[in-house]
């Protein structure tokens, strides 16, 4: 787990690369927050648990986490898989939180957008997929894809197959609960984004009530990564509003 | 030696150009280029293959299992074997398949290989497989799941053909309230299993463990003999000595008058096999979950899947033996001698072979090779 910076609480939830090195949007967030980035359980350099078998799992290790640091007023940010993971857990017990922030989340299932398979094609396609702009993409492969990296890379997948395999990086039985989250929520979602096209954060913003949805332009699946002066101004903006 | 005419029942008059484009084979492969006239062609002069093998004196026949793919189309083996099991008179009909991790009720595998068993009075040698990586994508079941899934899938189809119904079974994956399948296998306590397998350690000990007879498929020769000698100790380890018929080489061979009139006339068929219906990228073979994390890493630095092979590489590794008649006893003299199997599954048909040339085959590998080496 990683730590910096002071202020209200922003806990970050990691997608399914990983969340083994501290990125330059977190730094930034870091000068206005309390910012905490756990890295999930069967990742990196985490232990792979026998009692991880689904992304519910995850829901209740954080809840525990958020009650075992004594964290509260938390605005929980998740991307991907770690915005799987925060629906997951808001739908559960929302008592420690103060908003939600879903980034290109996985969980949800929308019939007839784009979902590339990211299981069935090779880590450069892959890295073509989750950013929109190619030239960074390449240069994301390059600096990710090392032999030191190797086997973090495939232990992480593996993790993923058996959260995400089937049915594909969603929970049926999630999406009729989202009713219950009464927390303010934004949905940031990059315009491009193949894993999930942006029809994903219409239904989450459906799905959630009151929810506030932004959307990024000419950005794909890791707004964060690719466009972090859109991403961090429109988080501020949020818990700038909503924070009491 | 026992021997066994092994089909794949490949799409054989697929477009090679149209797999080379799409990359691969399978999964991806459209199936607009499946013509159900062909299929319907491929499909009983297949059958008609294998029944003329069982004619000729071979051992047995045997089918398998894939899914999605034009490498071969046999997704639900049972079928095959149930059109075989009435006119295969003599022989034993073997099905590598099943994929225990693939159903979502192994109940009906052991339902299968019982009406099977049954109608041949106990001719039928039953396959228990994980599948191949890429039957994880296209049957939706999750790849870190297929160890356990295999486990369990087998204690309740062994308990459920040796155990009085109805009994309930309680595992992880598999939990049923009623096990108590009508009809029991023919043979006791149940039909014979092998278990085909690409050398993984794990399941060469539990293959010896169990006694179950050990299959290697698609491999040189030499790797073939050092899995068998790894059977043959893990026996040892278990407290007795494995015999041959524990062992099975799955391989190809094809006969005619000289090694040259071999080679030139089997090699489209070989090598359309091996570079276009088996080329599988790596992410469709081994999905993650499928082999541990550390088996997958050293696949993938060894470079081993996916090379291009001609029939010269493949007759030299000893993949497949292909020659005249007197290469064709020598060879398998001396790798029966390397390698000591007891049973030999012979693809007599392979990638893009036509019927004649099929046919011809298995006459000559009756002929020339059978009164030798049968006991």
């Amino acid at each position: 787990m990683r730590r910096k910076g002071a202020g209200k609480t922003l806990v970050f939830l990691h997608g399914a690369g990983g969340g083994s090195s501290w990125l330059p949007f977190m730094e930034t967030l870091s000068h206005s927050y309390d910012v905490i980035v756990p890295e999930h359980p069967g990742y990196g350099a985490s232990s792979d648990p026998d009692w991880l078998e689904r992304v519910e799992d995850l829901a209740y290790f954080y809840l525990d986490f958020l009650k075992a640091f004594d964290l509260t007023d938390v605005h929980l940010m998740g991307l991907s898989l770690g915005g799987w993971i925060a629906a997951e857990l808001a739908i559960r017990d929302t008592s420690c939180l103060a908003s939600l922030i879903l980034v290109d989340a996985a969980g949800n299932f929308v019939e007839g957008a784009e979902s590339v398979d990211i299981f069935l094609i090779t880590p450069e396609e892959r890295f073509r997929a989750i950013y929109y702009d190619q030239g960074l993409a390449l240069s994301e492969m390059k600096r990710l894809m090392t032999p030191e990296n190797a086997d973090t890379a495939v232990k992480n997948n593996f993790t993923t197959a058996k959260l995400a395999w089937q049915p594909r990086a969603y929970n049926p039985s999630m999406l009729k609960w989202l009713k219950r989250i009464e927390l303010p929520t934004l949905v940031i979602w990059g315009a491009n984004d193949r894993a999930f096209g942006p029809e994903y954060a219409d239904s989450y913003q459906a799905l959630i009530p009151g929810a506030e949805k932004v959307i990024i332009p000419e950005c794909g699946h890791v707004p964060n990564v690719e466009k972090p002066e859109e991403f961090i101004a429109a988080v501020n903006d949020f818990i700038g509003r909503v924070a009491t | 030696m026992k021997f066994f005419n092994f089909h794949l029942m490949p799409y054989a008059d697929v477009d090679l150009d149209a797999i080379k484009k799409n990359g691969t084979a399978w999964i991806s492969f459209s199936n607009s280029n499946f013509d159900p006239l062909k299929g319907a062609k491929l499909y009983n002069r297949y059958l008609d293959e294998l029944e003329y093998s069982d004619q000729l004196g071979f051992d047995g026949v045997v089918v398998n299992e894939h899914h999605q793919t034009a490498y071969g189309l046999m997704p639900v083996p049972a079928v095959l074997a149930g059109a075989l099991s009435r006119s295969v008179k003599k022989g034993k009909i073997g099905v590598l398949g099943r994929a225990l991790p693939l159903v979502n009720n192994p109940l009906t595998i052991a339902e299968e290989y019982a009406i099977l068993d049954t109608i041949t009075e106990g001719r039928l040698i039953a396959g228990f497989v994980r599948g191949i990586g890429a039957e994880y994508h296209s049957m939706g079941i999750n790849p870190a799941h297929s160890k356990d899934r295999f486990n369990e899938a087998h204690d309740l189809i062994i308990r459920a053909w040796t155990e009085p119904g109805p009994f309930e079974f309680v595992g992880k994956h598999y939990h049923f309230k009623y096990v108590n399948p009508w009809p029991l296998p023919y043979q006791k306590p149940h039909p014979p299993i092998w278990v085909p397998s690409q050398g993984s350690k794990d399941t060469i000990e539990w293959a010896a463990r169990m006694k179950y007879t050990y299959c290697q498929t698609l491999s040189p020769i030499k790797s073939v003999a050092k899995v068998f000698d790894g059977y043959r100790a893990a026996a040892e380890k278990f407290g007795y000595i494995a015999s041959p018929d524990q062992l099975a080489w799955s391989m190809s061979m094809f006969i005619a008058e000289t090694d040259e009139k071999a080679r030139e006339m089997a090699k489209p068929h070989i090598e359309a096999l091996v570079n276009q219906l088996l080329s599988i990228p790596i992410q469709m073979l081994l999905p993650p979950g499928y082999t541990s994390p550390e088996s997958l890493k050293k696949i993938a630095e060894s470079g081993v899947v996916g090379h291009h092979k001609t029939i010269d590489n493949l007759i030299e590794e000893g993949v497949v033996i292909i020659g005249s008649p007197e290469t064709a006893r020598e060879k398998l003299e001396e790798f029966s001698e390397l390698a000591g199997f007891g049973n030999i599954l012979v693809k007599t048909q392979f990638g893009t072979m036509l019927t004649e040339m099929a046919r011809e085959n298995i006459e000559a590998i009756a002929r020339e090779i059978l009164p030798k080496f049968q006991n």
